[in-house]
């Protein structure tokens, strides 16, 4: 029996990553929960916006680091956060004026604003990998650990090793930071109420003097700066290759509806719980056993009850669960 | 019109006979299609050997060779069917140098080869497929195929005292027919393979596929991909102190991996099909003599190829296709003289008085039966971020 050695295995091996990726995930999810709230329409361009803020981070990172200015030992794409959220609100309030703006004058169906964004998601892809092309692109630098396995074994003197990478760090402290953040502009500020009371009542909102254009201007921001977040940090901790954010869209969509679409509390949650049960259900759970078993017990199998292959099945499995039996989401979203 | 129709035939028939002191051989290659930048190198290779006997006085006592190139497009199967018709039927050649891709190499072999019993030696087609494929004695190969190197993988990892491996492989044919080699030859050899995974390239994240890998332990993974998923493969199980050393497959190999995993591929061990010495130095050389590039791909093999085709005509004392066929074992494989590329000249002088010859060439060549070559492979390690070549095998 060794509980320490399982702890540390399983935090290695699956908590650090799923708790990055959940981190990584409620970005996108709120994004989409703040859309589908206020804007009212599910956002199939999110993944692919996503991707091309990143896009416009590394561009910024790559002129930055020609120029020799970096601020080690953190990732040089920090500092060109600000001129990819600049480029995410010009493209993201363009597109607003250009597609969705006519949809929401003529009053149109959700779908249709569901299938315009569906044409928005195709351009934006196609700009992306003008601009970048569908292979890797890693554009970490600075201090890639902020301790390594070795490091960690050497210091405890465990069987075990640890790793904490610096784009999980940030990732995870970060995600954190925007969340609270969001929460106090959310409730505390003007604009945040005016935009909780237009989502909950468009009419009476409008009839009390909110400006729905101001709404629609602040949602948009803050979905591009929640955007380009998310996609930086994970394209910090896993490498930027367009196709794989594109995928994200399953994950973050079943994370909002898990969470109750319209709760920013319910994306949050619902974003952490996909993580842990995509890691959870395919993560091999014989070598944390083996330490937690007595003596003689050890278990022969993999203990592994997914193949790490299914992955998106668990996400789709949960999503079509939840659609099924409690379309309402964990926190009493609205129905999409 | 009778006369017309006499005199036409009577023209064709003497027309046929004065080919008599010539043999066509056939070199069925993709000179169109994906890999036409490579053919017509292999092809000049190929011809090289031949202009060499031809030089020398040809064979079976003065006949010359004469090439016939046709394509077979590496991707199309009807399309090099055709070209391998009109090559057997309207060309009539005794032999066939090729084809190229696997695929197409399999229909041509199947559909037309076989049925019309003329012999074909592919200098490219790698497929473990053809090892167990029956082609009745017509098919031979020049390059090694897979699942060789999966063999010759396996000797390499027991001989570094490791017993108990994880495998993961890239989720297509190459990599599981790879895998199953590697695994089959390394539990012959008493080894343990505690866990086989696929992964898929282009992912973003392997840490769960590399959790995998490691709650099912051993002492080395093998890792037999490409660079792109095999290489951040390999490097998410470093970082996570899943494993410390590890051993890789001829896809991962190239300065790109190098950059992308860094430090954690020091003291990496892989496998890379390729000869080095007398043979292929003779045959750089010869090359560069006749003004034909032999640094591309597959170019020794082509030469090895055409070169055996000859020489097992002239083994057999007539240029037929049953004869080829039958022969081809035997004058590239041990006994006899060693000959490499440059002493075919020698070889058939031997052939005549009626010894043996063992063909060396430029890549080494020893056949094992019908359909398979041993082939040769460099094992290297990765010593300061450099590919540093250990043995050839």
């Amino acid at each position: 029996m060794e509980p320490l050695n399982a702890l540390v295995s399983v935090t290695n091996f699956m908590l650090i990553p799923a708790f990055a990726y959940g981190s990584q995930l409620a970005l996108g999810a709120l994004g989409i929960t703040l859309i589908f709230s206020i804007l009212r329409f599910a956002h199939f361009a999110h993944g692919d916006t996503m991707a091309l803020g990143t896009a416009a981070v590394i561009g910024g990172t790559f002129f930055l680091q020609a120029q020799g200015i970096g601020i080690q030992p953190l990732p040089t794409a920090l500092l060109a956060l600000p001129f990819g959220i600049l480029v995410m609100v010009g493209y993201l309030l363009a597109a607003d004026r250009l597609v969705y703006r006519y949809y929401r004058k003529v009053k149109a169906k959700p779908m249709i604003f569901v299938m315009a964004s569906l044409g928005v998601m195709f351009v934006t892809n196609g700009i992306t990998r003008l601009f970048m092309g569908v292979s890797e692109t890693r554009f970490e630098d600075g201090q890639r650990f902020i301790f390594t396995v070795r490091e960690f074994r050497d210091f405890t003197g465990l069987a075990e090793g640890m790793a904490l990478r610096s784009a999980q760090a940030i990732t995870i402290i970060t995600a954190l930071v925007v969340m609270v953040i969001l929460f106090w502009f959310l409730n505390r500020t003007r604009a945040g109420k005016s935009m909780r009371a237009y989502s909950d009542n468009e009419d009476l909102a409008l009839l009390s003097g909110i400006n729905p254009e101001r709404v629609v201007v602040i949602t948009w921001t803050i979905t591009a700066i929640l955007l380009v977040l998310a996609g930086t940090l994970y394209g910090l901790d896993k490498g930027f290759r367009p196709f794989n954010y594109f995928q994200l869209l399953l994950p973050m969509f079943a994370a909002a509806i898990l969470g109750g679409l319209g709760s920013p509390l319910g994306a949050i949650v619902g974003a952490y719980v996909v993580a842990f049960a995509e890691m959870g259900i395919t993560f091999a759970w014989r070598r944390v056993l083996t330490y937690l078993a007595p003596e003689g017990m050890e278990p022969s199998s993999m203990m592994q009850l997914l193949p790490v292959d299914y992955k998106f099945a668990v996400t789709f499995a949960i999503l079509v669960i939840v659609l099924l039996f409690r379309p309402t989401g964990i926190f009493k979203g609205k129905v999409l | 019109m009778k006369k017309l129709l006499l005199a036409s035939t009577a023209l064709a028939f003497s027309a046929g006979m004065a080919m008599a002191d010539e043999v066509k051989f056939g070199v069925l290659l993709g000179f169109t299609g994906p890999i036409e930048s490579v053919t017509p190198h292999m092809a000049d290779s190929a011809e090289m050997a031949w202009n060499e006997i031809n030089e020398a006085g040809g064979i079976l006592g003065g006949q010359m060779i004469r090439s016939v190139r046709a394509d077979s497009t590496c991707l199309d199967s009807s399309a090099a069917q055709a070209a391998a018709e009109r090559l057997i039927s309207s060309d009539g050649v005794a032999a066939i140098m090729g084809a190229d891709c696997s695929g197409v190499t399999m229909s041509v072999l199947q559909n037309v080869a076989m049925s019309a019993g003329v012999p074909m030696i592919s200098p490219s087609a790698t497929s473990p497929a053809f090892t167990t494929t029956d082609s009745g004695g017509m098919f031979f190969r020049t390059a090694p195929s897979d699942a060789r190197q999966g063999a010759v993988l396996a000797d390499i990892v027991m001989s570094r005292d490791i017993s108990e491996v994880a495998v993961t492989y890239t989720n297509n044919d190459y990599g599981a027919g790879f895998a199953n080699a590697f695994i089959e030859s390394f539990e012959a050899a008493g080894g343990t393979v505690t866990t086989s995974i696929p992964h898929e390239d282009g992912r973003g994240d392997y840490s769960a596929e590399a959790g995998t890998l490691a709650s099912a332990g051993g002492d080395s993974l093998v890792i037999l991909g490409y660079t792109d998923g095999g290489g951040s493969m390999l490097r998410t199980a470093w970082e996570l102190g899943a494993f410390e050393s590890f051993f890789i497959g001829d896809g991962m190999y190239g300065d790109e991996l190098i950059e992308a995993v860094g430090e954690a591929l020091e003291g990496t061990v892989g496998t890379l099909p390729g000869a080095e010495g007398e043979g292929a130095e003779a045959f750089a050389a010869l090359g560069e003599a006749a003004g034909v590039v032999t640094a591309s791909s597959f170019t020794g093999e082509s030469y090895d190829a055409a070169a055996l085709l000859a020489l097992a005509a002239h083994a057999a004392g007539e240029a037929t296709p049953e004869g080829i066929a039958a022969n081809i074992l035997n004058v590239a494989n041990a006994p006899g003289e060693e000959i490499l590329p440059g002493q075919l000249a020698r070889a058939l002088e031997i052939l005549s008085e009626g010894g043996e010859i063992n063909y060396v060439g430029a890549t080494d060549v020893e056949l094992i039966g019908p359909g398979e070559a041993a082939g040769t492979y460099r094992e290297y390690v990765v010593e300061d971020g450099e590919f540093v070549t250990i043995r050839f095998h």
